[in-house]
């Protein structure tokens, strides 16, 4: 007799939006990031 | 004026100008669908948040750099970065989409196939468009075999005889026609995959 598999899947998640980590690293990301110009050459730098 | 109010582009300028409230804005009005687009197609909520930080990782240092040049469609530009990423993550995964078959109904499985269809028509017209500004840009020689060859379909030959010149010096200016067509892409850092 073939056996029978049976898989419990989990319940389904629905999306509610990054976590206010995900937003708050991306300001602080956004605000460390400066870019510098130089001739045809851009530089960036994280100032932490 | 309220800030909450200010449409995407100015935000993007003024962002771009050195006021980091722009994009706190801009993060904050997109953030759930940018979210909702990437989880519905990668169906985890670790991955969609890495995915979702990379996305405007990538947007803020493209916007710091000065090289956005879409102003006006910042929601359909992030989308395509979002969309890029996700393919990226299959890509590293090598394995497409897993739907998996559940015995209860699900809503969002509904609700997330029309909001896919609807990123896709975005996120296809403003990929359109950009390709009809990209040829815009092409030396008037070059644009015209590109447009005969790719959208009327026609021969080198019929191309020859039509422009008046040699087959060959037709199939050079296509060739030059894509070669400027992706130094243009590489130097604006434009997107054209879906």
């Amino acid at each position: 007799m073939a056996k029978l598999y049976n898989e419990s899947f989990p319940e389904p998640v629905k999306p509610t939006g990054p976590k206010d980590e995900t937003v708050k690293s991306l300001l602080n990301f956004s605000k460390a990031l400066s870019v510098t110009r130089y001739k045809n050459m851009t530089f960036e730098t994280l100032n932490n | 004026m309220e800030m909450k109010n200010v449409q995407d582009a100015a935000l993007v300028r003024q962002y771009i100008d050195g006021n980091e409230r722009g994009i706190e804005i801009l993060i904050t009005r997109h953030k759930q669908r940018i979210y909702s687009f990437i989880f519905s197609k990668v169906m985890d909520r670790d991955i969609t948040e890495d995915i979702f930080q990379d996305t405007f990782i990538k947007v803020i240092r493209t916007l710091k750099k000065g090289k956005y040049n879409e102003e006006g469609k910042f929601l359909p530009w992030v989308m395509r970065i979002a969309h890029n990423l996700v393919i990226d993550h299959f890509r590293r995964n090598k394995r497409m989409p897993k739907f998996q078959s559940r015995n209860d109904f699900d809503i969002f499985d509904v609700i997330s196939d029309g909001e896919e269809s609807m990123e896709y028509e975005m996120i296809t017209s403003q990929m359109h468009e950009d390709v009809r500004k990209l040829v815009d840009e092409l030396p008037t020689d070059q644009k015209e075999v590109l447009i005969m060859r790719i959208f009327k379909e026609m021969s080198f030959k019929e191309i020859a005889d039509s422009t008046d010149v040699s087959i060959n010096t037709a199939l050079g200016r296509m060739r030059y026609a894509l070669i400027n067509l992706r130094k243009i892409i590489d130097k604006n850092n434009i997107i054209l995959t879906r």
